[in-house]
């Protein structure tokens, strides 16, 4: 491996590798990225038929399944791949934020009390249900719309459509996704799961670009935002189990250096059958959020006596795969870009970029771990250039869970983060230890990196006043 | 020793073991749903189980699936598996367990995955699976 340039590595093509690796790191990054099997699977992607240009691994990089998180992978369009591997299991799993009018003094004292009302409006942990009954009928047009049938059903409202990745609603069809992963998405939505997946209220502690964050609604520090953190539930879980299964079955799997690297050719039945079952399970997600939005106004109406301007800022897709126009040798091509653990970082002029923010470039939300900062970026012409328009998504575990539960205890996490000001409801203590904000990477650290190359510019900071976790 | 758990960065990691591959595909089933939940859960319903593999590996991942499109579909939490039968790439399967309503569930399984995954015997069988969280 060599270093190309500042922040930016390079593992030349070697045995059945087509197109080189590149991986944007600081040294402190990329002596983590080193210690796991990222760097073999981000090689063993650059060997997937009709890869374009490099294969690649964005700041907080770590070992996912067949392709590592953080992993960034541009197919062509007649002789690549699409791969259920590419995407992850957890289908759209996603990020929105939300603006208020609201400032930290405003909440501060009610801040319990909010928590409490959440918790009960929003379906939290695992195996909680939803508090609503789809029909067939009705999940259906959840799978071919999305967000669209959420607004239609009166949670939230048309602009909010035009503040998410796609409209908040991809090309689903409803016809591709098997009657198992339906049955276990009908209890399921409008829930915000377990893990990882939370639903924050933040306020904002610095900015960066002043006139880019009073676009996107941000006016000054100490404003409150809110964060909702979460994914396609069991939905997404069983259309990537069933495409995962019908592919190793047609294709077979020992020409795969790892099975979890099973793929079909994007213009095949099977190829196509997969996109729209994954746009499904992503118009899942999208309707999920839409729904958790609608909750959120609602409690803070109640809690606050007002909810007034908590407009969606954007929400962005960080699991997914997606058909876009790309530069190719000097030529526009339409390329399949898996995103796994990467987040769309277009920048200005760029279509795909809702018509508000066009001038500027796409809003990227970046996550930290509960009880840390998270970061509000813009999208750059420089991330189209080097990393197909993409950045970093979050900060990416260190430790494991086991190691997490053995050196601490909910309790405790649930008292220091008190101590941070840092409110925090918990449906279960293990989770709240497994979560801990120590067993992550720095969500500082990998944002600087995107920052630097210029793959995502900050706009502003946010650290966390309240926390729900499943 | 039935099952054991490992250290997995971002997600969990188990052996399952047993003296025949049935014993060992059980005992698999049995770790998953000791970190789902830690409980003891009680044999009341009973549930029969078939899946099919194109291979060994297939077969375990769909196996153990059953349990997740069990729980999320039904609410079904395993206790005991009375009887399990592997023919060829074919598995058949009685267990019993009881609602998930009666219990607090701990962990959130999100998928089996054969990352890392191994069907091995010598003196016994063991199968090692990671689970994505």
């Amino acid at each position: 491996m060599k270093m190309i340039s500042e922040n930016v590595w390079e593992i030349p093509r070697e045995g059945k590798m087509r197109v080189p690796a590149r991986i944007f790191a600081s040294d402190i990054l990329m002596e983590k990225i080193k210690a796991d099997k990222s760097l073999l699977q981000v090689k063993n992607v650059a060997a997937l038929p009709g890869i374009q240009k490099f294969s690649l691994a964005m700041p907080d990089a770590h070992q996912g399944y067949g392709f590592s998180i953080g992993g960034v992978a541009a197919f062509d369009m007649d002789e690549g791949i699409i791969s259920p591997g590419g995407v992850g299991y957890d289908i759209n799993c996603s990020v929105r934020l939300l603006r208020t009018d609201m400032m930290e003094d405003d909440i501060s004292s009610k801040r319990k009390q909010l928590l409490e009302e959440l918790s009960k409006e929003v379906p939290a942990g695992v195996g909680r249900s939803s508090k609503m009954r789809l029909s067939r009928e009705e999940l259906d047009e959840v799978l071919s719309t999305g967000a669209k049938w959420a607004v239609k059903k009166g949670y939230g409202t048309v602009k909010d459509l035009k503040h998410i990745e796609e409209g908040g609603s991809m090309q689903g069809r409803p016809d591709k996704v098997s009657d198992l992963a339906k049955k276990r998405g009908m209890p399921q939505i409008g829930t915000l799961g377990a893990g990882n997946h939370f639903l924050e209220m933040q306020k904002v502690d610095k900015i960066f670009m002043p006139e880019v964050a009073e676009r996107f609604g941000i006016t000054k520090p100490g404003q409150v935002m809110v964060m909702i953190h979460c994914g396609s539930r069991g939905l997404g879980h069983q259309v990537a189990s069933d495409y995962i299964r019908a592919m190793e079955n047609k294709f077979g799997i020992s020409h795969l250096p790892d099975r979890e690297l099973i793929n079909a050719p994007i213009s095949s039945e099977l190829g196509q059958d997969y996109y729209h079952a994954m746009s499904a399970a992503a118009n899942f997600g999208f309707a999920n959020k839409q729904m958790i939005t609608h909750w959120v106004r609602q409690c803070f109406d109640k809690v606050f006596g007002s909810n007034e301007n908590m407009d969606t800022v954007y929400e962005v897709c960080h699991n997914i795969a997606k058909m876009e126009q790309h530069m190719i040798d000097g030529e526009k091509k339409k390329l399949c870009v898996h995103r796994k653990g990467a987040t769309r970082s277009f920048g200005p002029g760029k279509e795909e970029v809702p018509e508000d923010y066009r001038d500027l470039g796409q809003p990227v939300i970046i996550p930290g771990s509960m009880g840390t900062a998270s970061y509000l970026l813009v999208g750059t012409k420089k991330a189209e250039e080097i990393s197909f328009g993409s950045t970093a998504h979050g900060a990416g575990r260190v430790a494991s869970r086991s190691e997490a539960l053995r050196t601490v205890r909910g309790e405790q996490v649930k008292k220091e983060l008190k101590q941070k000001g840092i409110e925090v409801w918990g449906h279960s203590s293990k989770g709240l230890a497994e979560e801990a904000p120590q067993f992550y990477k720095d969500v500082d650290e990998v944002v600087r990196v995107s920052d630097a190359l210029g793959i995502g510019k900050m706009v502003a900071r946010v650290v966390p006043l309240a926390v729900l976790k499943g | 020793m039935k099952f054991k758990f490992f250290d997995h960065t971002a997600d969990i990691k188990f052996q399952a073991y047993g003296s025949s591959k049935e014993e060992a595909f059980k005992n698999a089933a049995l770790a998953l749903t000791e970190f789902i939940i830690e409980e003891d859960i009680k044999a009341v319903q009973e549930k029969t189980i078939e899946v099919e593999g194109m291979d060994e590996k297939q077969l375990l991942y769909s196996w153990l699936e059953q349990f997740l499109i069990l729980l999320d579909t039904e609410g079904f939490l395993l206790s005991t598996i009375e009887e399990l039968k592997i023919d060829g790439n074919k598995l058949k399967a009685k267990v019993k367990g009881d609602s998930a309503e009666n219990y607090k569930l701990t962990g959130d399984a999100k998928a089996i995955t054969y990352h890392d995954m191994e069907i091995t015997h010598d003196d016994g069988w063991m199968v090692q699976v990671v689970i994505d969280i």
